[in-house]
């Protein structure tokens, strides 16, 4: 938990009272026009917690989600934004989830990227969230609105609940890097033992298994799994395996992707600062530095304006906002 | 001289399942070394004619013999347990037994409500450093491993609300597959199967009724896997009842015997009451008297107490 808070980027200021705070919102959406600024104020520098108690007391108050007044005042990508981070974690993957079923290809990704991501209780807190708001299973959503080689792979990532122990069996690995090895030569993509492997395991074994794929066959597995860069279903494969292994360089591809307008998930940025701010978002700006050698908020500046260029900036923890 | 009588209370007091300790106790109690000499001649199967002259237990026998003895115990371990350790518990004995103890662990996987299912994958993660699924998928191959592994990772929606016109074309689709053979290996029937809630379940299985005339189970005969996993989600106090009407049979095998244990000790908190009553209904004798008649001692004692409660 220590750690985890060391990577979030959120700052949150002294003591802020709720009840204050819902009311400095009221008054934001108040009169003409909406006073954005005052909203990123306040809640860029609210942790989950806080966030919740706000929601709680505006509805009291003002007898209406916080929510739906967003929606009302807002649009476009400031809108997004703010309402994804006002939103309780769990609630927040299990609507992006929903959305991503009913959406077309890019949103497979989204899927893979909460099932892999998330810790492996956070996983089923959201399951819980998704019965309690969309009154059917996350699992039943994807089996449904997928297909094939897609199907195969999404329901047990979404469906798993990985052991979080640190022991790793090294028999194990050697054998298991070696499966991997073997159906990747065979170009047999989603072969089942392969699935299995990636869909199962702990992320703890897994590392140890890739690891030892790199020792013993000279190549890291996504490398070997770059035979056709085209193949969507490869690349899903090969972004599995990183969020489930190095998950800031994921984060920082998708980012950079993003923000040089290359990639196709257009929401890509407002779901990657909304969802990491209070994660690891410092490494992945980390990351980001490392790899573009260009600051992270320098390059969201460059791309974005407006108040939703301050709603990003603030969540990432750049000084002012 | 050993009595007639003694020697075929003490063979009955031996057989079946569990031991009637009352009677070990007041005739082999009793008994002299010729009364007790005279046994061992007279019952061949028990005791061997060893070379040096003596009668010798038969080791199979001795055996046999422990497990009968254990019953009582293992069913008092298996009730004091946490609900969550138990279930965890029997999939791991299932996974280790093989292809014939596989039906344990569909029973856990669609007999449980979600929040069982999870818990016991969380205590497979504290009693065995790895997850279910991850176990399952390692242990079963094929078909079968789609199909359970997909069956213990599921976390049903348990809401009532259901969308009708789904159902019914889900019940056309599952009876297609069905009719086009080899059901396990089409994708949508075990999409279907593994990812539905049980109240949307039940529609399908009405309408499937329906659609094909018979009852969905009746038509999956051919497999054995598809069939259980339809009976546990649909009509589990019918499959309960006929798990444990094997059970009470004589001569039966010992994993067939333990489910005897695992069926009351899971069932006795939850629906016991309609699986005494399915029971009834199917044989039309008391499923108590007919434990009554079929297990011995303590450990009969033990499972009569635990079915009579709650009426």
């Amino acid at each position: 938990m220590q750690q985890r808070e060391a990577m979030a980027t959120l700052k949150v200021p002294e003591s802020p009272s709720p009840g204050e705070d819902a009311e400095q919102l009221r008054k934001a959406f108040q009169g003409w026009g909406t006073n954005e600024g005052l909203i990123i104020s306040i809640l860029a520098h609210r942790n989950v917690a806080q966030r919740k108690i706000i929601r709680q007391i505006y509805a009291e108050t003002y007898g209406e989600d916080l929510l739906k007044a967003l929606d009302k005042e807002l649009s476009n990508d400031f809108e997004r934004i703010v309402l994804l981070w006002t939103l309780d974690p769990t609630e927040r993957d299990a609507f992006l989830a929903n959305e991503a079923t009913k959406r077309l290809t890019s949103n497979n990704w989204v899927l893979m990227e909460i099932a892999c991501t998330r810790s492996s209780l956070g996983l089923f807190t959201v399951r819980q969230a998704y019965h309690a708001r969309f009154k059917k299973s996350l699992e039943e959503d994807v089996a449904y609105h997928t297909s094939g080689d897609f199907r195969k792979l999404l329901v047990p990532l979404v469906s798993s609940f990985r052991y979080e122990g640190d022991e790793v069996n090294m028999i194990l690995a050697k054998s298991e890097a070696k499966i991997l090895h073997e159906k990747i030569s065979e170009k047999a993509y989603n072969d089942e033992e392969l699935i299995r492997i990636l869909t199962t395991r702990s992320k703890a074994q897994l590392n140890a298994t890739l690891n030892r794929y790199n020792n013993e066959f000279g190549n890291s597995i996504n490398k070997d799994l770059k035979s056709d860069p085209d193949d969507e279903y490869l690349k899903l494969v090969r972004a599995t395996i990183k969020c489930l292994t190095c998950p800031e360089k994921y984060f920082e591809k998708l980012l950079r992707l993003a923000i040089n307008n290359l990639g196709t998930d257009e929401w890509a940025l407002t779901r990657v600062v909304a969802t990491r701010a209070e994660v690891d978002m410092r490494r992945i700006k980390e990351e980001y530095h490392r790899r573009n050698s260009v600051p992270l908020d320098q390059a969201i500046a460059k791309d974005t304006s407006g108040e939703y260029e301050k709603m990003l900036l603030a969540l990432i923890g750049r000084g002012d906002a | 001289m050993a009595l007639p009588d003694e020697l075929e209370a003490l063979n009955k007091a031996f057989s079946g399942h569990g031991i009637h300790e009352q009677t070990l106790i007041s005739i082999l109690g009793k008994w002299h070394p010729e009364q007790r000499k005279s046994f061992r001649k007279g019952n061949p199967n028990l005791f061997i004619e060893d070379e040096r002259n003596f009668e010798r237990w038969d080791d199979h026998h001795v055996r046999l013999l422990k497990h009968e003895f254990m019953r009582f115990k293992n069913a008092v371990v298996l009730w004091t347990m946490h609900p969550w350790e138990r279930d965890a518990r029997l999939a791991k004995e299932a996974l280790k037994k093989g292809p014939q103890s596989y039906g344990i662990i569909i029973e856990i996987a669609c007999t449980r409500s979600a929040e069982e299912l999870l818990g016991a994958r969380r205590a497979y993660h504290s009693l065995f450093d790895q997850s279910m699924e991850e176990d399952v998928a390692q242990h079963i191959n094929g078909c079968e491993r789609k199909l359970l592994v997909a069956l213990v990772s599921a976390y049903r929606y348990e809401g009532s609300k259901l969308r009708d016109d789904a159902a019914k074309s889900e019940a056309k689709t599952l009876f297609d597959a069905i009719t086009n053979d080899k059901p396990i290996e089409d994708d949508e029937v075990i999409r279907i199967l593994t990812t539905r809630s049980k109240p949307h379940l039940q529609a399908i299985y009405k309408h499937y009724k329906e659609i094909s005339g018979m009852n969905i189970e009746e038509d999956l005969d051919a497999d054995l896997r598809l069939k259980e996993t339809v009976q546990c989600l649909c009509t589990p106090q019918q499959y309960f009842s006929q798990v444990l009407d094997m059970a009470l049979q004589k001569d039966v095998d010992k994993s067939t015997k333990k489910a005897l244990t695992r069926v009351i000790v899971t069932r006795a908190d939850t629906d016991m009451k309609e699986i005494k009553d399915d029971y009834h209904n199917q044989h039309g004798v008391s499923l108590s008297k007919k434990i009554e008649d079929t297990a011995h001692g303590n450990y009969k004692d033990f499972l009569l107490t635990l079915i009579a409660r709650g009426g």
